[in-house]
C-alpha cells in the first residue's frame, strides 16, 4: 500500500453538480480498485496560468488516496477516456510529502472552523441586534 | 551626505582611490536547511516564486543559495505547479 495523491483539472463549462458528479465517479473508481481515499479537496474554480484547451479557468480537485501501485494506471486510464477533465496530475507521497500533507490537512481544518466560528458569530450579531428591535416596537404598542 | 563623502577620506588615500566601500556580502544559505522545511510544496504558487526570475524561469542555486538537494526539490515543485497551470512556463513580468 502507498499512499498517492492526484490533482486534476475539470473543465469550466460544466455546473456545480455535473463537477461534483465527476468527483464521484473519479472517487468511485479508487474504491472499485481497493484504493482508500484519505482526503478530498475541492478548490473550487481557479485560473489558470496559461490557457488549456483554449480555456482560462478549471475545477481543481485534490484527492489524497491509498492503494496499490496497479490502481494509479486504472485512474489515469479513467481521467484520459474523460473529456471533461483537461489536466491531472498523479503521484506518490513520500514519507515528508506524508508528514506535509497530515499537517496541511490540520491546517485547513483548524482554518475552517476558525471561518466557521467567525461566520457563527456573524450571524449571531444582527441576530443579537435585531432582537432588542423587536423587542422597542412591542414596547411602544 | 557629507559624512559619508568624509569617511573614506579619513582611512587615507589609497582606500580612497578603490572603489568605495565593498559592502561584506552576507552568506547565502539554503533556506531550507536553516527553516527545517522537509517537503516543497508545489500547490503554493505564491512560495515557489520566490525561485522564479521574471519571466518564469527557475533561479539558479549561485543566486539563491539553495543546497543541491532542495534545489532538485524546488524544481520538481516548480515542474509539477507548472503542469497544473499553476505557475505559467513562459510569462513576462511575474509579480
Amino acid at each position: 500500500m502507498n499512499k498517492y495523491e492526484t490533482v486534476f483539472i475539470l473543465t469550466p463549462v460544466l455546473s456545480d453538480d455535473q463537477m461534483k458528479e465527476t468527483v464521484e465517479k473519479f472517487k468511485q473508481v479508487l474504491t472499485d480498485n481497493g484504493g482508500t481515499i484519505e482526503n478530498e479537496e475541492n478548490w473550487g474554480l481557479r485560473k489558470l496560468a496559461y490557457p488549456i484547451e483554449n480555456k482560462n479557468t478549471g475545477f481543481y480537485t485534490l484527492i489524497e488516496f491509498n492503494g496499490e501501485p496497479t490502481i494509479v494506471a486504472k485512474l489515469e486510464t479513467a481521467f484520459r477516456r474523460d473529456e471533461k477533465v483537461i489536466r491531472f496530475l498523479t503521484f506518490r507521497l513520500d514519507k515528508y510529502a506524508a508528514e506535509y500533507a497530515v499537517k496541511r490537512r490540520a491546517v485547513r481544518k483548524a482554518k475552517q472552523e476558525e471561518r466557521a466560528a467567525q461566520e457563527a458569530a456573524a450571524q449571531e450579531a444582527p441576530v443579537a441586534e435585531e432582537a432588542p428591535k423587536a423587542d422597542a416596537p412591542a414596547a411602544e404598542a | 551626505m557629507a559624512q559619508e563623502n568624509q569617511r573614506p577620506n579619513n582611512q587615507g588615500e589609497i582606500r580612497y582611490l578603490t572603489p568605495l566601500s565593498v559592502d561584506t556580502r552576507k552568506k547565502k544559505y539554503c533556506r531550507f536547511k536553516r527553516s527545517g522545511i522537509k517537503y516543497i510544496d508545489y500547490k503554493d504558487p505564491e512560495f515557489l516564486k520566490k525561485f522564479l526570475n521574471e519571466q518564469g524561469k527557475i533561479l539558479p542555486r549561485r543566486i539563491t543559495g539553495t543546497s543541491l538537494k532542495f534545489q532538485r526539490r524546488v524544481a520538481k515543485a516548480v515542474k509539477r505547479a507548472r503542469h497544473l497551470a499553476l505557475l505559467p512556463y513562459v510569462t513576462d513580468l511575474m509579480k
